[in-house]
């Protein structure tokens, strides 16, 4: 203890890691361990039957699928706008970079009522999206009247986004956006334009610097990135609640089980769905963090 | 960066004041407060019956009360008043967020029926359905929403009391129909097949079907289809009574122990015998609740058409029962929607 003490330059890490340890079980260790105990009051073949029931298990392939979906877009989406925010100087650059944020601070029902309105059937893009096939058609005709033989085949194509799990994946892309485009951001901010010209001095063409230079340096932070949409995408409730049509095993997301589950004064069975989604969440967050630490070690080395 | 780190910690600065002067006004309460735990679409009524039931307290007693209000989904708040949000009363929509609180804790006398009149229920709803303006699809009683390919909006039973009213409304008339739970079961299966949608609560199936346009009918409580019919206006909504209902009666409770221990029983007995003098009735029908005083269910008679309505505990069996049997997981709600 004394050697790892000597070697210390900065002087506190006693009481920082005290206060480190002390704060973060407050906030996250103990609530989460009630929950975990709560649930411990079921027999173990209870607990099984209750978190493998088939409504709830068509409920963690819609949450986990939508949310990794969903933080997938993110990162390739929160990429270019933070690489456009960053890399190009424009009238109303300061404004776009604010209104990145508002998916922060919007209470999410309100984001979730403002895009079922959008996309149901009356709403400003569902009218078109539900007849999707007749309008390509009619416009196709109206341009070659020699294609109107596609219009049958075309009628029946219809993309239904409110009350339906696609609409899950819209709420959950809209409300991921800005952790992405947040981490990806400063790390861009720092990574200079000398190395992309040094990589094109080099005789490297664009698409080789982009992938050698760019994408290894960027990685870590969109992983980041990735992982925070996707934690923040598999808790949500609020939005989503109003998009999805909560069908059973159709579109219920996990939480909702969970919530239903409460409101039958289940406390235990809530609380069993919980900490599977907690353990399933960490695991992953886990394997993304993993992740991150090698690809950070790999562009060291390559460095 | 620096300057984003400079926002933030400024940001964490605001919210923490934000908290103090939040939680503040909680300890400058002085005088005799009630607290009133109700649920969510009850939070209109108390607005207007509180100022009323504070200056007929002062113009009895010369005592000032303050009548407090918190509401919520039902079961939720019910949950917090088991875990220590100190109600002297509850006001819910369902017996069974009373009954949960005897259960656990005892926090409610488990005769709470009979301290009050009417099984401790001031006013009454019931399950009607809301059609587009003139009737398009003909729909006039339960059998009508079973057709195939018709659309019905309906809250969530998991989720909502109106939704486990709205369907037990048509298990009940099945069942006194056909006699038989084979058939109800068969009724409400085919009913809840035409169903696209299930939102959380009320408030938001009224809002698919109004504002989003989805489904040829609305099933939800009179008070709330009076309600919209009178924000959307009469031209575009209809309003259809079916041959028979339920009777959706919101009952009231002291919470006992919490009452005890401030001692504000007798105010909080006061205060929801109050609820069925005329004053309070009146406003009670003006909510468009159905009022228990027969002189002012007259003089509202226009707004409230006569509809046979029955009682869920004298038809078909106790609310515990009722949640065992079909709403909890596994129970014939569950085996209809998950098998449709």
């Amino acid at each position: 203890m004394a050697s790892v003490r000597a070697h210390r330059v900065l002087p506190g890490f006693g009481l920082s890691m005290g206060f480190t340890l002390t704060y973060l079980s407050l906030i996250v260790l103990i609530p989460l361990a009630a929950v975990f105990i709560r649930s411990t009051s079921l027999s173990l073949p209870a607990f099984w039957e209750v978190v493998t029931s088939p409504r709830v298990m068509a409920s963690y392939r819609l949450s986990f699928g939508a949310s990794l979906l969903a933080a997938a877009i993110n990162v390739v989406f929160g990429f270019l706008l933070a690489w456009s925010l960053v890399r190009y100087r424009f009238p109303g650059r300061r404004i776009i970079d604010a209104l990145v944020d508002l998916p922060f601070a919007l209470p999410t029902a309100v984001a979730g009522i403002a895009l079922t309105a959008l996309y149901a059937r009356n709403g400003w893009f569902g009218q078109y999206l539900e007849n999707l096939g007749g309008n390509v058609a009619a416009a196709l005709t109206d341009l070659h009247p020699g294609s109107a033989w596609l219009a049958p085949y075309l009628n029946p194509i219809s993309i239904k986004v409110a009350y339906t799990p696609l609409g899950v994946l819209v709420a959950l892309v809209f409300i991921g956006l800005p952790f992405v485009v947040r981490t990806v951001q400063p790390v861009l901010e720092d990574l200079d334009t000398e190395l992309e010209e040094a990589a094109a001095s080099l005789g490297a063409r664009r698409w080789q610097t982009v992938r050698r230079v760019v994408i290894p340096t960027l990685l870590p932070a969109l992983l980041t990135g990735f992982a925070l949409a996707f934690a923040r995408a598999v808790g949500e409730y609020g939005s989503v609640i109003f998009i999805a049509g909560n069908l059973p095993m159709v579109s219920e997301i996990t939480p909702l089980i969970i919530i239903t589950k409460l409101e039958q004064y289940d406390y235990v069975g809530a609380t069993a769905v919980a900490c599977v989604m907690l353990a399933a969440s960490f695991a992953l967050l886990l394997v993304i963090n993993g992740l991150q630490g090698w690809t950070d070690r790999r562009s060291a080395k390559v460095r | 960066m620096g300057y984003r780190m400079a926002t933030w910690r400024r940001l964490a600065c605001a919210a923490s004041v934000a908290c103090c002067v939040l939680l503040a006004p909680a300890a400058a309460f002085a005088d005799t407060t009630l607290l009133n735990v109700s649920y969510d679409v009850s939070r209109e009524l108390y607005k207007d019956i509180n100022p009323a039931f504070v200056a007929y307290w002062k113009a009895k007693t010369g005592e000032t009360v303050t009548v407090n209000q918190s509401h919520g989904g039902s079961s939720k708040q019910a949950l917090s008043v088991i875990a220590g949000l100190e109600a002297d009363v509850v006001t819910m929509n369902q017996p069974t967020d009373i009954d949960i609180l005897v259960e656990q804790g005892g926090l409610v006398s488990a005769e709470w029926r009979k301290r009050f009149p009417h099984d401790a229920t001031p006013y009454t709803t019931t399950s009607v359905f809301m059609v587009r303006k003139g009737n398009p699809k003909g729909i006039k009683d339960w059998d009508d929403l079973t057709k195939p390919g018709l659309q019905v909006i309906v809250p969530n039973p998991k989720t909502s009391g109106n939704g486990r009213y709205a369907y037990l409304a048509a298990w009940g008339y099945a069942l006194r129909k056909t006699k038989s739970e084979a058939a109800a079961r068969e009724f409400v299966t085919k009913l809840f097949a035409n169903v696209p949608v299930l939102d959380g609560g009320g408030r938001g199936a009224t809002t698919t079907f109004t504002q989003r346009d989805v489904g040829d009918v609305l099933i939800t409580f009179e008070n709330e289809a009076i309600a919209i019919g009178g924000e959307l206006g009469a031209d575009k909504l209809d309003l259809v009574y079916p041959s028979l209902s339920i009777d959706a009666s919101a009952p009231v409770a002291v919470v006992e122990k919490v009452a005890d221990r401030r001692g504000t029983g007798m105010l909080a007995t006061a205060y929801l015998e109050f609820l069925f003098s005329p004053q309070a009735q009146e406003i009670i029908a003006r909510h468009h609740f159905r009022p228990r005083d027969e002189r002012v269910l007259q003089k509202f008679a226009g707004r409230f058409p006569a509809i046979k309505m029955f009682n869920v505990e004298r038809t078909l069996g106790s609310w515990a029962e009722m949640q065992k049997k079909h709403f909890a997981d596994g129970g014939i709600y569950d085996q209809i929607v998950v098998n449709r």
